[in-house]
């Protein structure tokens, strides 16, 4: 294959499905990829697992989105490489019975599997990165531990025929970088070449992030009609440079600016990028505009991966209360400090037990906290937002509860609602090792509709 | 002697914030190749760490991306102990990048045409 034509399904689990079909349709693509993933999302279904075993424990919204994007990929030939497995992998055969749905017959789909480690983790696992503290001082609280696996499982699974590949933990960019390996037949130790093609990844995997979303600042940097954003498509070639484009006739922008914001996102050092299957050198791409919502990459370097894998760990560490009430019209500020005073009180009074409480003015310094300016000019409406974190669920309760009490305990023209919602929320704490990669072996389950 | 303005950040650079664990980076790209040496020189790690005061907990690391004409400050303990602990309405810290657009800084007058909105 001379150029291979991929573009992003989704960015997230929430994302919007309505671009992955845009792009199934008019994208001309051979690989449609999705990543739904957030670092808690394993943890989270797991902890559902356990309240309701009726979930199946792939994206809930799996359906949803392949009832999109199949007509136009089966139509187009286009294969799917999706992380939508989560916990159960096996989903691939709900995908399976979707494809015979569309009519669909003899199409193979592959479940990647293997990441999850939490029954080893606590034999295996060292050092906690972000702590320094061992693993075993948290075995006994961890919910769910995943390693990140690599492109291979997913380039093996593409040469033993997939159409569509559904996977649990793997890295966002190396969902990307699979197709490009498989189909250009670049080589595991071919560092250059995955050192691109990762770089690639990490500019699609976060969707419309590169097309214009997340970007957007009136009068400074503009983009038209933002409300019809498409998700980015890499037009790759097999030296490993690329254009970044989108379906034409949608809203968005392409450019420079988009192009470099999303290099960097959630990047630490530019020239040491580490995924599994490469460390990833940004500091040598470079850019060239070479057409209206079309940026050319090239150069971006590659350094051997290194030994280990990264593994995401996810430990039960108690409940979030919080809930808030409203201020308005001259004077907003004051009484919002008061009622801030009286809550104060209030917590000590009924022995709120917290590991960290915040009482927030929204309008003033609820987003940047501390770093709020001290001369920020005083806003003429104020929500006073609470939130504790507390060990049981009991205690993060008290929060709402005393927020309750100043509906007519409070102070003066205090706004309120009453409450809709469950106030308190369970904490699934992330914490990060790494192992050997050699512990964890992926496996492969074959279907076909 | 070219006399020099001074203007906030934003009107010089634009800026996006990504979150890992406890740890922010925000980076900061220049509009033009002409700001880059003046971001180099001014905002500095220590600066960038003191103007976000007691919201950034541990250190700051900067890394400079001179092909993106950019700058990637490594803020760590800046997400309140990790996205999913944070008791902050912004847990993962997407718009803690937007502070930064109100740091001073010192242009040459000859790049006045240059700068961005205002």
């Amino acid at each position: 294959m001379s150029r291979l034509r991929i573009g992003a399904g989704s960015a997230w689990w929430g994302d919007r499905i309505e671009p992955a079909k845009l792009n199934a349709e008019r994208g001309d693509l051979d690989y449609l990829c999705f990543e739904t993933m957030a670092e808690a999302t394993v943890s989270a279904a797991q902890v559902r697992k356990r309240r309701d075993p009726s979930f199946p424990g792939y994206d809930t919204y799996l359906d949803d989105r392949m009832k999109a994007v199949l007509p136009g990929c089966l139509k187009r030939c286009t294969k799917i490489i999706s992380n939508q497995g989560w916990i159960n992998p096996d989903g691939a055969q709900r995908i399976v019975e979707l494809l015979r749905e569309h009519g669909a017959k003899r199409k193979k789909v592959a479940a990647v599997s293997g990441s999850l480690i939490t029954d080893r983790i606590a034999k295996l696992g060292g050092t906690i990165l972000e702590s320094g503290a061992q693993v075993a001082s948290i075995a006994p609280e961890i919910i769910s531990a995943e390693a990140y696996l690599g492109a291979e499982p997913i380039v093996e699974a593409l040469r033993q025929g997939a159409d569509i590949v559904i996977t649990g933990r793997v890295a966002d960019p190396s969902l990307f970088l699979a197709p490009m390996m498989h189909e250009f037949g670049w080589r595991a130790d071919d560092f250059d070449r995955l050192g691109a093609g990762s770089g690639l990844g990490h500019l699609l995997e976060c969707g419309a992030q590169v097309t214009g979303g997340y970007f957007a600042d009136p009068g400074f940097k503009d983009v038209p009609d933002p409300w019809d954003l498409a998700f980015p498509i890499a037009e790759v070639e097999a030296d490993g440079s690329a254009v970044i484009a989108k379906v034409a006739g949608t809203g968005g922008a392409i450019n420079a600016m988009t192009v470099k914001e999303q290099m960097l996102y959630e990047v630490h050092d530019p020239a040491n990028y580490i995924t599994p299957d490469v460390v990833v050198d940004f500091t040598t791409a470079a850019l060239e505009q070479v057409g209206p919502d079309r940026m050319r990459v090239s150069n971006i370097g590659g350094k051997p991966r290194t030994p280990t894998l990264k593994v995401s760990m996810g430990c039960m560490e108690g409940f979030i209360g919080e809930d808030m009430f409203f201020y308005a019209g001259p004077g907003a500020l004051r009484r919002a400090q008061l009622a801030k005073r009286i809550l104060e009180e209030r917590f000590r009074i009924v022995d709120l037990k917290t590991d960290d409480l915040r009482i927030d003015f929204l309008g003033l310094n609820a987003i940047h906290g501390e770093a709020t300016p001290k001369d920020a000019p005083e806003p003429y409406e104020v929500a006073v937002r609470v939130a504790a974190r507390c060990r049981t669920r009991e205690e993060a309760l008290k929060v709402g509860r005393e927020i309750d009490g100043m509906a007519v305990s409070g102070v003066g023209m205090t706004g309120k609602r009453v409450p809709h919602q469950d106030r308190a929320r369970e904490i699934i704490g992330v914490w990060s090792t790494l192992v050997p990669r050699e512990a964890v072996p992926p496996a492969i389950t074959r279907y076909e509709s | 002697m070219q006399g020099t303005l001074q203007v906030k950040l934003e009107r010089v650079a634009h800026v996006r914030s990504g979150d890992k664990g406890n740890t922010s980076n925000i980076a900061v790209i220049a509009y033009c190749d002409e700001f880059y040496p003046l971001l180099k020189e001014q905002l500095t790690a220590a600066r960038f760490k003191a103007f976000y005061r007691g919201a950034i907990k541990g250190d700051v690391t900067r890394y400079e991306a001179d092909n993106l004409a950019a700058l990637n400050f490594v803020a760590e303990g800046a997400l309140g102990g990790g996205v999913s602990r944070s008791l902050s309405l912004d847990n993962y810290g997407k718009a803690l990048s937007a502070a930064i657009l109100g740091f001073d800084i010192e242009v040459p007058e000859q790049y006045s045409n240059l700068l961005r909105g205002g």
